[in-house]
């Protein structure tokens, strides 16, 4: 899923303070699960946004709401009424999210409530770790199933590098090295020989070398 | 033991104080009250193993939002302490209706009238 993080509040209040009626807009998708944007998060934001007004002594009316998804049209265009009643929108979707809402009223200012992160996994309730950069061409199959794009701080096809020491990334001994994971991995596997094989050259204009991605899958078209 | 605590203490009753969430610590606020206690079991004696630690997490959560949105950490608080200790339980009452009767009326309440 995709992981976002809350904005810091302050961020939040710097962009809304100026409106009078703000529509805290939360999303059922992935920052429900990543515990950055669903309802629960809107109400709490919405409830210290009213507070902040009211300590101020400004007149202010924040609500929240919360749809399926703010990245499909039905959705989106579900809440148009609502939406027509305030001044402004605070998306706590992803900015994928934000930027459809964006797009669908354009006449509104839509202001982003998180900071959207990575694509991820729940490590443990309350953890989420980076475990794809969305890089457009796959090669989990000759890696052992670990992402050496995500994995590994440099993005190497093939490693690891010398910075690599007792199993844990040069850049912070936090941080495993992508590379000694799938050497582990493929020794479970038994397929080191992949190792005397390097890599081709891999091609980026398939992520974002390539410029904003589309798809058309016709079948699906309507 | 019939021990006297101040009248100003709204209790809300709950089976832990692991079923504290922080919306319900920031909707008493808003909705008027002064400031808000948390009163969970002593650590490490938790009948659910670690619901007051959940609420201690969570309170420390609220006081966080509070200092960035004006209203100020000290109005709420986490407290410890067992069943058995009646006299802490009215003294905690005293002790926390001081602090804020000390800092006064919730800035929720007095922001209107300061601005008129």
């Amino acid at each position: 899923m995709i992981i976002a993080k809350m904005k810091p509040i302050e961020e939040i209040i710097d962009e809304v303070k100026d409106h009078k009626k703000v529509l805290v807009a939360g999303c059922d998708g992935c920052v429900t699960v990543c515990e950055a944007g669903g309802l629960k998060e809107a109400q709490i934001l919405a409830s210290a946004l009213r507070m902040y007004f009211r300590q101020a002594g400004q007149d202010a009316v924040v609500d929240e709401i919360s749809m399926t998804r703010q990245c499909d049209h039905p959705y989106v265009d579900a809440v148009a009424d609502t939406v027509a009643n305030y001044d402004a929108v605070v998306s706590m979707a992803c900015g994928a999210g934000i930027q459809f809402l964006a797009e669908t009223y354009r006449g509104k200012p839509i202001l982003p409530g998180v900071n959207t992160c990575f694509i991820g996994v729940t490590e443990a309730k309350g953890e989420w770790a980076e475990r794809c950069q969305a890089c457009g061409d796959c090669l989990l199959a000759s890696t052992g199933g670990i992402c050496p794009i995500a994995r590994c701080s440099k993005r190497m096809s093939n490693g690891p590098c010398g910075g690599s020491a007792s199993g844990k990334c040069e850049v912070s001994k936090e941080t495993d090295c992508g590379w000694h994971l799938i050497y582990e991995r493929l020794k479970e596997l038994g397929q080191l020989d992949r190792f005397e094989k390097p890599m081709d050259p891999k091609d980026w204009a398939k992520s974002r070398d390539g410029g904003p991605r589309k798809i058309v899958k016709e079948v699906s078209q309507i | 033991m019939r021990l006297s605590y101040p009248t100003n203490v709204r209790i809300v009753k709950l089976p832990c104080s692991g079923r504290v969430d922080i919306i319900h610590i920031m909707k008493a606020l808003e909705n008027g009250a002064d400031g808000v206690y948390v009163a969970g079991c002593l650590e490490g004696d938790c009948h659910y193993q670690v619901g007051n630690l959940r609420a201690k997490k969570r309170v420390a959560y609220v006081k966080e939002i509070l200092d960035k949105i004006g209203v100020g950490s000290d109005r709420v608080a986490m407290y410890n302490l067992s069943a058995g200790q009646g006299p802490r339980f009215a003294e905690i009452a005293r002790e926390f209706t001081e602090i804020i009767r000390k800092l006064g009326p919730s800035p929720l309440r007095t922001a209107k009238k300061k601005a008129a």
